[in-house]
């Protein structure tokens, strides 16, 4: 909302000395932030003055060399526009002159001293749609009585000044010159003065020929008269001007006056051709499918969402959006229905996201006071009758469902002091509702107060304590610590522990983006899942939420790898989502790990184990030790290497894929791993407990097998640790050779064993024993042979 | 026992040619070996008269002898190991084997700050879903369909069967959400960090970024302890001097409802490029909980009250770290996260 300050002074009385920074902050402090504030022509050293010769450039073909009186002195200005010429009156800006194009300054064009510039309309800052063809061609001419040596932006009516607020969605009521009145009036403890209404009417009655239907619940309210016999020609300089500080475009009286209401009062209204639209006039929801072409001159498919105006012949407007084209204000317009209606703001919110966002939509879906709603048609017809010849005809045709009556709000200081935690005296407080205009009548601790109309956004008295605190200033509460039970904090702490150890590891974290493309959604997973779309996404990329965060992490690495990384392991911990019984969210982790991991000069790259060894490391943090496998499979996801590939397999079940990429996808080699977490960290159950250290020494043995290259050692191990029974403590593969020295189908593999006893040292023999039991079960079982030292 | 003196004047001359192990090693054999000097006297003592005296001479001799190979052996051994220690030296100033550093990013880390601070005074973490229904995202937060205030917040609704699904915009829907889980329906202190989507993108906006929500509700608590409580935690994050202002403004979940101002901290308030010559940036939005949104929640507005507050954690990152863009954060780029990784000065 764009506040001219010379509209407002017409109803509040504003302090000259108050600069307009002073009255933007002031409204800031009050909760109306501004964007902007200052001059509405934002420039200086401007002054009149009168070409008294003018002659062409002697060295240019288009270029005029002036001497121009500007009073106190006379200039000799440059100037290119085609329309100078001698005795004309000018905007000249002097030498230091600040324009939005720059600060003027003296010098020579093509040999000839310029000390200023003449100037065009344009030049002086205002916006482009306010500007005609000859403001862009040529300089501006003043009218030919302007005197010389005085401020040509007065002369023009253009010396305001403007504030652009931004306003909070509640308070609708400042969308009006009105409503900003009564809030500077709060300020500045000034009354606001009253709208002149008046206007003589004629017998002729508007209810005697016209038929208004309203067959909707979506108009509680709609008002119409009629005047007759309008001449439609420009505005006076003060409704244009106005306009054009408060960012409308002047188009003719009539228009102008409807758009100028609207500012005062807040009331968008609509002027119709009283003779292209009839005697009837019906409100109704659009049907399904129902065509209408709006005043810019698109024919427009609507929905019964939609409310319309219509005659007898159909619809002619879409209802507080836009008018239609067949009863527009034309030319030749002579005679003008007003209409003066609300709509249900829900209802134009939606129309107006679909067709337009206009003023007018913009005051509907925000909330209009009724009452305005027939000062706005009253003050119309005053306007009409002052500035259009307006003949106004007795009688409006009336429906209103909604009476509106200010409503009776209690409040108690106790309750405010509860809230704002601070204490206001009783006077202060209705000394302040009553700068608001608000009536306050005291019944014991309680204060009466009266909330006229035009204050929709009040309902309850929290909203009156905001009011008191909002004008006695928010700012002065004095900040303090709130008095509460003790309670212990808690935090995600798993979460946390698992970034630390990855970043511990030697990884860096990520944080990519949840929506992919559909493609993406499907990659780096086989399982069978629907994944989540969004109804109205801003490009292909971003429609749909992921399911694994391993696609982001490839593209990460891609982005990367395409500014020359070479070393990239990088993680990220995030939401996988997915529909089944509603819609399902699930925390996962993902790694991707490239390039060289250890640094140095004995550099060594990623490889399967180290990726293997990071996800063991992790999941025996998370206290899982011995209760997950890794195990291929069949249908693994196409990104994946098909050999290089394993689930990893906690209790039973699936928590996670790991594996090298397939070429196909990836030309160096890349590992990467995701695990679900909320499925591993479901039975957590981990209690740390001393365990007694062995005090009886343990005894080691080693043996190597050769076996088949493709026997998994898992398997030899599963056999082992079977053969070795309770005293088996420990067993671990210390060994791989596969060459020269063995078959070529055949490996071998070196395991030490260790055994131990709690309660007891063990013998040699013993331990011999079940050591040859464990060779022979081996040897059985996987057609293994000992291998020779 | 000429012969010892004999032997004895031969060792002072032979002690000089030993020069290193082996030629100790010469010696000894050559002395105490099973033909050696000494032991050939022992063979002697048969043959002399005053055995006694003989046996100790050729004792002493074995003495002399023993003391002065375990002394020249100590000494030589040394000198072996010393030389041995210089053929060991390394360049130390060769590069070190180790792993790469790993980082955590920005954004974690304000949130951890941001979580430990306000855990540290009780709040709870919460944990909020980043899909939500309408009701939870707006209508239980005061904001009913086609309420003008939804404007702000461009929404990503989901498709079709879950059209009134939606990605939260705001974390503010763990105030519905805690409200809801407390059976009890009494006070509440929590804070909710997380992912928000918006259908919105440019340089200062990304379509996915982080808030905190902070929600504390007890008999009395006002917009005073509010204040207090913004202040506290603005000090510790952004500086002791921070100051905090606030201003009146509107959100359809509080009542009253303010902006809430912290003093420039890199300027310190004479007004910079940052705070656009104002002295004060806007960092939060807070408010007294509207009483409609307790009662939505199945909360006696007459018994308690609250107050809420909400901030971007991606701002508060990009102050903390100097970040000038927001898409740097999910640029994901190494460069940039690898900034991040080491401890931080925290006091």
């Amino acid at each position: 909302m764009k506040l001219s300050r010379n509209f407002v002074k017409d109803y509040i009385d504003l302090d000259d000395a108050l600069s307009i920074k002073d009255i933007a902050e002031a409204m800031t402090g009050v909760g109306n932030e501004y964007d902007s504030a200052g001059a509405l022509i934002p420039c200086t050293k401007l002054i009149t003055g009168e070409v008294l010769d003018c002659y062409d450039h002697p060295d240019s073909d288009h270029l005029h060399v002036c001497k121009v009186d500007i009073g106190k002195e006379v200039l000799e200005i440059v100037c290119g526009a085609p329309n100078v010429r001698k005795g004309l009156k000018v905007i000249v800006a002097e030498v230091g002159a600040q324009l939005p194009g720059g600060e003027i300054k003296a010098g020579k064009i093509r040999g000839v001293v310029s000390n200023g510039m003449l100037c065009s309309k344009a030049e002086l800052g205002l916006d482009h749609k306010f500007l005609e063809a000859k403001d862009k061609d040529g300089i501006h001419e003043l009218p030919p009585d302007t005197k010389v040596g005085i401020d040509p932006i007065a002369v023009l009516g253009l010396d305001d000044e403007v504030i652009d607020f931004e306003l909070t969605a509640n308070r609708g009521d400042l969308l009006s010159i009105l409503g900003m009145a009564y809030e500077l009036g709060a300020i500045y403890h000034k009354k606001v003065k009253e709208m002149d209404c008046t206007y003589q009417s004629v017998q002729e009655n508007i209810t005697d020929q016209f038929t208004l239907k309203i067959e909707t619940k979506d108009c509680p309210l709609f008002l119409a008269k009629k005047v007759v016999g309008v001449t439609i020609k420009e505005s006076p300089d003060f409704i244009k001007n106005r306009l054009i500080a408060s960012g409308i475009r002047p188009i003719n009286n009539v228009v102008d006056i409807s758009n100028y209401v609207m500012l005062e009062t807040g009331q968008p209204l609509h002027f119709y051709d009283a003779d292209r639209l009839g005697d009837t006039l019906i409100v109704r929801n659009a049907q399904n499918e129902e065509k209408l072409t709006t005043l810019d001159g698109i024919e427009r498919t609507l929905t019964e969402d939609d409310i319309v105006i219509a005659n007898k012949k159909g619809s002619v407007g879409l209802a507080g959006v836009m008018g239609g084209l067949s009863t527009e204000v034309e030319a030749d317009t002579k005679n003008i229905l007003i209409e003066a209606a609300i709509f249900d703001n829900v209802k134009i919110r939606k129309t107006s996201k679909k067709i337009l966002r206009s003023e007018a939509s913009n005051r509907f879906e925000k909330g209009i006071d009724p009452k305005r709603t027939y000062m706005a048609i009253e003050r119309s017809c005053h306007l009409l009758e002052k500035y259009a010849d307006a003949t106004i005809l007795s009688g409006r045709v009336t429906y209103d469902q909604i009476k509106a009556e200010d409503t009776v709000i209690a409040m108690t200081q106790e309750k405010l002091e509860k809230v704002l935690g601070i204490s206001i005296a009783e006077e202060t407080m209705i000394s302040i509702l009553e700068d608001l205009g608000f009536t306050v009548t005291k019944q014991e601790e309680k204060l009466l107060v009266t909330v006229p109309t035009r204050r929709l956004d009040i309902h309850i008295e929290e909203d009156l304590i905001e009011e008191v605190g909002r004008m006695y200033g928010m700012d002065k509460i004095e900040g303090k610590l709130p008095i509460l039970k003790v309670t212990v904090g808690t935090y995600n702490k798993t979460r946390r522990e698992i970034k630390n150890k990855l970043v511990g590891l030697g990884l860096n974290e990520v944080f990519s983006y949840t929506l992919i493309s559909k493609e993406q959604a499907r990659q780096f997973t086989a399982d069978n899942f629907t994944p989540i779309e969004i109804a109205d996404p801003m490009s292909e990329e971003r429609t749909t939420l992921r399911y694994s965060l391993l696609p982001s992490l490839k593209a990460i690495y891609d982005y990367n790898k395409a500014r020359n990384r070479k070393d990239i392991a990088i993680f990220e911990l995030g939401k996988g989502f997915f529909a089944e019984n509603g819609y399902q969210e699930q925390e996962k982790l993902a790694a991707l790990l490239s390039g060289d991991y250890y640094l140095g000069i004995e550099k060594q790259k990623f490889d399967f184990y180290m990726m293997k060894g990071m996800v063991e490391e992790l999941l025996d943090y998370l206290g899982y030790q011995d209760r997950y496998r890794f195990v291929t499979d069949q249908n693994m996801p196409k990104e994946f290497h098909p050999y290089q590939t394993a689930k990893i397999v906690l209790q039973g079940k699936t928590v996670g894929i790991m594996g090298k990429l397939h070429p196909n996808i990836a030309k160096e080699d890349v590992f990467a791993f995701e695990l679900n977490l909320d499925n591993i960290l479901q039975n957590r159950g981990s209690r740390m407990t001393y365990k007694e250290i062995p005090k009886y020494p343990s005894m080691e043995k080693d043996v190597a097998f050769l076996v088949a290259k493709d026997l998994p050692a898992e398997e030899i191990i599963t056999t082992i640790k079977k053969a070795g029974g309770k005293l088996l403590q420990k067993i671990e593969i210390f060994d791989l050779y596969m060459g020269e020295k063995i078959g070529k189908e055949e490996k071998s593999l070196a395991f030490n064993l260790t055994f131990a006893d709690p309660k007891r040292t063990l013998t040699e023999e013993e331990v011999m024993e079940i050591f040859h039991k464990i060779i022979n079960e081996v040897e059985t079982k996987h057609k293994a042979k000992v291998r020779d030292k | 026992m000429e012969q010892i003196e004999k032997i004895r004047k031969q060792l002072e001359q032979d002690k000089e040619k030993v020069t290193d192990l082996k030629s100790l090693n010469d010696q000894r054999v050559a002395y105490l070996g099973k033909k050696g000097y000494i032991t050939e006297l022992n063979a002697l003592i048969k043959e002399v008269e005053d055995k006694k005296t003989f046996g100790m001479e050729v004792n002493a001799l074995r003495k002399e002898f023993e003391t002065f190979y375990e002394e020249k052996k100590q000494a030589l051994e040394q000198l072996a190991l010393e030389e041995k220690l210089v053929k060991e030296a390394i360049d130390i100033t060769l590069p070190s084997k180790k792993i790469k550093r790993g980082s955590k990013h920005p954004m974690t880390r304000i949130t951890e700050e941001f979580e430990d601070l306000f855990v540290s005074m009780g709040y709870t973490v919460f944990e909020g879903r980043e899909i939500e229904s309408d009701e939870v995202c707006f209508q239980k937060l005061n904001l009913p369909k086609g309420h003008p205030a939804r404007d702000a917040q461009d929404t990503f609704y989901l498709k079709e069967e879950y059209e009134n699904y939606l990605l939260r915009t705001q974390t503010s829907t763990a105030q519905v959400r805690a409200m809801e889980a407390n059976q009890e329906k009494g006070p509440l202190r929590i804070v909710c960090p997380g992912k928000v989507y918006r259908r919105d993108e440019d340089a200062t906006h990304s379509h996915q970024f982080m808030q905190i929500e902070g929600l504390v509700i007890d008999e009395n608590v006002s917009m005073a302890d509010l204040k207090g409580t913004l202040e506290l935690f603005c000090k510790k994050v952004l500086g002791e001097k921070t100051k905090v202002r606030f201003r009146p403004s509107y959100f359809p979940f509080t009542e009253p409802s303010v902006e809430v101002d912290v003093s420039c901290f890199k300027c310190g308030g004479k007004g910079c490029s940052l705070c656009k010559q104002t002295g004060w940036i806007e960092v939060l939005g807070a408010g007294m909980v509207h009483p409609n949104v307790l009662e939505m929640s199945g909360y006696d507005s007459k018994k308690y009250q609250g107050f809420a507050f909400g901030t971007g954690l991606d701002r508060f990152a990009m102050f903390k770290y100097g970040i000038p863009d927001i898409r740097t954060i999910y640029g994901n780029d190494l460069r940039f996260i690898e900034q991040f990784d080491r401890l931080e000065d925290t006091k």
